[in-house]
């Protein structure tokens, strides 16, 4: 199992990525973070820490939970559902540069529930895409805009983020095929 | 178990209803009825935003088999369809074939070659969704069946009451009046009861069901020593249109017997809540002043029941379309 990021390489990632952000962006003004549920949203506040450290300015942080947008949950046999969890964005994301945080970047699809689930709260001015892991197979045209880590992987190996705040650990590990 | 929400940040990816159809609550583990209720929360938030639908039912055929009167059940369940994108259409018995001799079987059969994936079916026979979960490949949600189940109510009951109260373990309920032709009375003991909750049953000698003592529930004819201390009153409306008559002398002694005012709600806990199903029968068992108070939750009851029956909805669905499960 080996470990592809520790701690400190995912501290450094996450403030690289708020510079990313911030330069990117000229500013921050009207900008606003979603994190994807569930480890999205611990990286989107600590990137929103960041930028607080960086700028001085408070970023609103929402919760994105896209299992009602999912292409592959009406598939699985019947009442295996995965758990649905609530969307909490407390701002209007009119008008306003959503940048949408994800821990692994993979096929993509995930990506894409989240872009149709966030059209159904409103028309962002722009919507950029924060990947921890990008570990490339991508099944759609989506790319992301800031990646904290390509790690090349086989559709057999799996990889897990931990995170302090639901794992008690920070860390990402690459699990291979058995 | 405590009724804890599912808030556990590690939560398990996925979950199961171990079940294709919701008959009732008997069929229901205690960790089955809090996955519903969890879920049903988060499709309450998607009841609050201003476009109200989410496409994970796309494609899928919900109808809605109706035979007998509704006004709530049927508009929550079409709403909680629409709102998970379902296609969804309701069979009005009025102008069914089944003004013109149609079984039930051979209306079910006739709906099932049509391949929709769920039916939500109201009968005023107990038993008629288990036997439309006999010989239907489609889910089947039971919307009131006779006097025996109406488990979407109940789900929303206890929902309404967590979201009140935090919990449901552990709350004195007292559900008063007809308990004899009640399906709403048979779901909510079992549910509350599996949760953990002090259930107690109020009405005159002539409306309590044989075999009440043995639900787990205590049981008096005393509205009064039910009420005390309660953190929850739950009333049940007067089925007139189920009694041949003789069940009380009138509707007038009954009020004043059991009818719920505003001097008996003060027995109760300062902070309870009052229930009920609709529709409401004012001045019968439930004086205006009580259901129109500020510890009403009569509305929210209402409101919650769509959130419900989508989180139903969703955990039912699934399968590829038609798939046979034993």
């Amino acid at each position: 199992m080996p470990v592809v990021m520790d701690a400190e390489r995912i501290s450094r990632a996450l403030t690289r990525i708020a510079h990313e952000i911030l330069e990117h962006n000229r500013g921050l003004s009207d900008l606003a973070l979603v994190g994807v549920r569930s480890r999205g949203v611990p990286i989107a506040q600590r990137i929103a820490d960041d930028l607080r450290k960086i700028s001085g300015e408070e970023i609103g942080v929402g919760a994105l939970d896209i299992t009602l947008y999912r292409d592959d949950i009406m598939g699985a046999s019947a009442g295996i559902k995965p758990l649905v969890r609530k969307t909490e964005i407390p701002f209007s994301i009119d008008g306003r540069t959503i940048v949408l945080v994800d821990d692994v970047l993979y096929t993509g699809r995930t990506t894409r529930a989240a872009l149709d689930a966030l059209t159904d709260f409103g028309r962002p001015k722009s919507i950029q895409l924060v990947a921890l892991v990008d570990r490339g197979h991508r099944e759609l045209p989506i790319k992301a805009d800031y990646v904290g880590k390509n790690v090349p992987t086989s559709r057999q190996e799996s990889v897990q983020v931990k995170l302090r705040e639901l794992d008690g650990i920070d860390e990402v590990v690459l699990q291979g095929k058995a | 178990m405590d009724v804890a929400r599912n808030d556990a940040p590690a939560a398990p990816p996925l979950t199961e209803l171990k079940h294709k159809h919701l008959l009732g609550i008997a069929d229901l583990s205690a960790e089955e009825i809090v996955l519903i209720l969890d879920t049903a929360e988060a499709m309450k938030e998607v009841g609050r935003r201003t476009i109200k639908k989410v496409p994970t039912l796309r494609g899928r055929t919900v109808i809605n088999l109706f035979f007998e009167p509704s006004t709530r059940t049927r508009t929550s369940f079409e709403i909680a369809e629409k709102r998970l994108s379902a296609d969804t259409l309701n069979v009005a018995i009025a102008s069914s074939s089944v003004v013109k001799g149609e079984t039930l079987v051979d209306t079910a059969m006739n709906l099932e070659a049509m391949s929709p994936s769920m039916i939500v079916l109201r009968h005023a026979s107990s038993g008629a969704c288990h036997l439309l979960s006999r010989i239907c490949k489609a889910a089947i949600v039971n919307a009131g069946d006779g006097m025996h189940e109406h488990p979407t109510q109940a789900l929303l009951d206890a929902f309404t009451i967590r979201e009140r109260k935090g919990k449901l373990k552990g709350l004195k309920v007292a559900i008063v009046g007809d308990l004899l032709h009640s399906r709403v009375l048979r779901s909510n003991v079992l549910l509350l009861t599996k949760l953990g909750a002090e259930v107690w049953v109020c009405a005159p000698a002539t409306l309590i069901p044989v075999g009440m003592q043995q639900m787990g529930v205590r049981v008096t004819t005393n509205v009064d020593e039910a009420v005390e201390g309660a953190d929850v009153i739950m009333m049940l409306r007067m089925q007139l249109e189920r009694m041949q008559g003789g069940y009380f002398p009138s509707l007038r002694e009954y009020f004043t017997t059991f009818g719920m005012t505003e001097a008996r709600v003060k027995r109760a806990k300062p902070d309870a809540i009052i229930m009920h199903p609709g529709p409401i029968n004012r001045g019968v068992e439930i004086a205006s002043e009580v259901a129109d108070g500020s510890a009403s939750v009569i509305l929210d009851q209402v409101a919650n029941g769509v959130a419900v029956r989508m989180a139903v909805l969703y955990l039912l669905a699934g399968g590829t379309e038609h798939e046979t499960v034993a």
